[in-house]
């Protein structure tokens, strides 16, 4: 692989305390790669998911997103940070839509405060977006009017309407009823058909298998295992791999 | 008259010097004092502080017309100005009363929101070393009223061991202290030791003259007893700088006494008696020949049942509209003040964080009384710095500075009930923080505030109730006058408290609409 890496982790470290979440670690992620994060509760895999786009800060290396880095003396809200997050969306496992805005009011505030578009322009984009997520009925509805699976897919529609390179998902489907996951799930399929780089830490085995091009198992803060789905999770190299997916499939 | 003696000196100067000088008339522009008393009056008003709270027969509010002053210190006013206009050739001067606490006349007096009190105010030593007096413009004397079947009382002295009511602040007030009465109660206005002596609180009111016969005259229930006592002065007063004035003031009342126009005016509110005849000045014949003349006033009758909804329910309307200005503005002024001051605490470098706090303790912790009183009379004199505020600007700025103290904890509370998510979601979309706190934070936290913020809303309706200290004329302030003047304390108390529920209510059926719709599409 000669194209160079879109998101790249340089040994990050990061501790809260006394306790090390992440120690020293390194990752490259390419353009239009899929990577689905894997691993114990605690592993570090959220703590390392945040530290991209600068939401947690970290104590030790550097975080490289395109021409801007993070390192450890950057703060929440630094300009580097900022500047990462005009390319890199984000989705939370608990939504965290904004209450007060409609489903098209979530989509469109930030391309109209960030990036300077205009209402018109926004909103007819947001549509787009919002139609493509399957929510074309819900443009009015406030997030308390909406179910779980159709809060997550504003959500999703809400980070794409940045126009990001990078998606990082975090856990987003974990809050949702079994039968609302595949809402989700088909909606990301289709963006990985669209080409953008998905960095999504999951629980779902089944779905990682099918949907990611790499599977990163992070335990102890440390990444354990890296390399496509067949490999990692059906001929698993260490025995802490081994043990987590006897664990999680049982 | 022992006491009296410094007035009438200056007086008998005052007097030696315009006999040798020329009429007002030949004076037009020559005289100093007349050009810098023209200058200093170039505005045409004559303002003067008065009570008309409970004021009667001084000054009170007239049942036929309710926004009209009337009393006989409102015809001597009259009088007055009427003369200074030709003595001063400005034909333009008028009277403006200002509406003041008795007890606060002085203050406000330094304070220039009036040039002259008019308001019953006795000529004592205590009061001469606040202001300068005019000569006396009536001689009043202590009246001790009784219950009709009192047996026990025949003059003051019986009294030593009896409750006894006066006001306070008068040298009736003083004259039972230093005659040894072992239970004075003195509150702040006239009507009430009457009041209190008809239900039986006191035993014997001991207060000047005009007021005790207004009070009292014609009511079976009352009887006055023994001599009349402490008989003294009243003149009008004015600040120790404007001499000027005080000179040209002297001059017009003596003119009012020579032509008798003073003993018609006594006359016309049952007020003349053989005492005044000692308002003429010995070295004027002709002034004890105007006490002396024949007067043909028509003697007012005024009658409290005058008083009918139709003619108090105006003034309360009025003020109730004060109220309610009063209470928006500072309201308004409260919540951008507590927005800053929650800002600045959350999220302020250190020191900022720590003059929040500082500003909400000491804001939360001082008195709104103490607050109001200090902005009005305190900040004049405060060394470099000191502001002269209206009234109404220190009221504002002093409920706006209060209320800010709990609106900020408001803030800060509702701030923080936002979950931190809300912010991450903000920023992962590129949001600075401050876009992040305005677009997202802010609303759904001013939601949550909005609850307790419409409680301290009606509170402030009814704290503005206040402001009558720094003579703001509101609604509670606005009945009492009312009442006093009509002693119909419960049948506009009624209408008082209907017009705060009328005001409160709806606010707090707006506050439940809009915590119930204005809620985000939750049911």
């Amino acid at each position: 692989m000669t194209q160079p890496a879109i998101v790249e982790l340089r040994d990050v470290t990061k501790r809260y305390h006394d306790k090390t979440i992440l120690d020293a670690v390194s990752i490259a992620i390419r353009p239009g790669e899929i990577t689905a994060m894997i691993g114990p509760s605690g592993g570090g895999k959220s703590t390392l998911l945040r530290s991209i786009n600068g939401l947690n800060t970290i104590d030790g290396g550097e975080v490289i997103v395109g021409e801007n880095r993070i390192t450890q003396n950057a703060t929440q809200s630094n300009d580097a940070a900022r500047r990462i997050r005009r390319t890199v969306g984000m989705v939370f496992q608990d939504f965290q839509l904004f209450p007060h805005l409609t489903a098209l009011g979530n989509v469109c505030e930030a391309p109209i405060r960030v990036a300077g578009k205009s209402r018109r322009e926004a909103e007819s984009r947001g549509r787009e977006l919002l139609k493509q997520v399957g929510l074309g009925e819900r443009f009015d509805h406030y997030p308390s009017q909406l179910s779980g699976g159709q809060k997550q897919r504003v959500a999703i529609a809400r980070a794409l309407a940045m126009d990001p390179q990078v998606l990082l998902c975090d856990e987003i489907t974990c809050a949702l009823d079994p039968e609302l996951k595949h809402e989700v799930l088909d909606v990301l399929e289709d963006l990985r058909r669209e080409g953008l780089t998905l960095i999504m830490v999951t629980h779902e085995i089944g779905f990682a298998r099918r949907a990611a091009d790499r599977v990163v198992v992070l335990a102890g803060g440390k990444i354990v295992e890296d390399g496509p789905p067949a490999q990692v999770l059906d001929a698993p190299q260490t025995e802490r791999t081994q043990r987590f997916l006897q664990n999680v499939l049982g | 008259m022992k006491k009296f003696a410094p007035i009438s000196l200056r007086f008998f100067v005052l007097v030696a010097i315009l006999a040798v000088a020329p009429t007002a008339a030949d004076l037009q522009g020559d005289s100093p004092r007349v050009v810098r008393l023209r200058d200093r009056l170039a505005s045409n008003v004559l303002r003067w502080g008065g009570d008309a709270e409970g004021g009667a027969p001084f000054q009170f509010h007239d049942p036929e017309q309710p926004d009209k002053l009337v009393g006989f210190e409102v015809d001597l006013v009259d009088a007055l100005v009427e003369q200074l206009r030709s003595q001063l050739d400005l034909p333009q001067l008028h009277a403006e009363f200002v509406q003041y606490d008795w007890v606060s006349l002085p203050l406000g007096l330094e304070k220039q929101d009036f040039d002259l009190i008019v308001s019953g105010l006795e000529i004592t030593d205590e009061n001469r070393a606040k202001l300068i007096f005019s000569r006396p413009y009536y001689v009043y004397s202590l009246a001790l009223t009784v219950r009709a079947d009192e047996t026990r009382v025949k003059s003051v002295e019986d009294c030593l061991k009896l409750r006894v009511g006066t006001l306070s602040g008068s040298a009736a007030q003083t004259y039972l202290q230093e005659l040894g009465v072992e239970q004075i109660t003195a509150p702040d206005g006239q009507i009430e030791s009457y009041q209190d002596l008809a239900l039986g609180r006191v035993d014997a009111v001991l207060l000047d003259l005009p007021i005790a016969i207004y009070n009292t005259a014609d009511d079976p229930r009352f009887k006055f007893v023994g001599p009349r006592v402490g008989q003294g002065h009243y003149g009008l007063g004015l600040r120790p700088t404007d001499d000027d004035l005080a000179a040209a003031i002297d001059e017009a009342l003596s003119e009012l006494i020579r032509t008798g126009r003073i003993r018609q005016i006594y006359a016309k509110w049952k007020m003349w008696n053989e005492d005044q005849l000692q308002l003429a000045s010995g070295d004027r014949p002709a002034e004890a020949a105007g006490l002396r003349g024949a007067t043909e006033a028509t003697v007012v009758t005024t009658n409290r049942e005058a008083w009918t909804f139709s003619r108090y329910a105006p003034p309360l309307f009025a003020a109730a509209g004060v109220t309610v200005a009063l209470t928006f503005v500072s309201m308004a002024l409260a919540m951008l003040i507590g927005l800053i001051v929650a800002v600045c605490r959350l999220y302020g470098p250190g020191p900022i964080r720590w003059l929040a706090l500082a500003y909400v303790e000491f804001f939360r912790g001082i008195p709104l009384l103490l607050l109001l009183t200090f902005l009005y009379y305190g900040l004049p004199h405060v060394p470099y710095m000191g502001v002269d505020l209206a009234a109404w600007q220190a009221a504002i700025i002093g409920f706006g500075l209060n209320y800010a103290a709990f609106e900020a904890e408001i803030y800060r509370s509702s701030i923080q009930s936002v979950p931190r998510g809300q912010w991450e979601a903000a920023r992962s979309l590129g949001m600075d923080d401050m876009t992040a706190f305005r677009r997202v934070i802010f609303p759904q936290a001013f939601r949550t505030a909005l609850g307790p913020m419409t409680n301290d809303f009606v509170a402030m309706f009814k704290d503005t109730s206040l402001v009558s200290v720094i003579a703001v004329v509101e609604l509670t302030k606005q009945y009492q006058i009312l009442a006093r003047t009509s002693l119909k304390f419960t049948e506009i108390g009624l209408l008082t408290a209907a017009l705060y529920l009328a005001m409160s209510i709806p606010l707090g059926y707006l506050a439940r609409y809009l915590e119930e719709n204005w809620n985000f599409g939750h049911k």
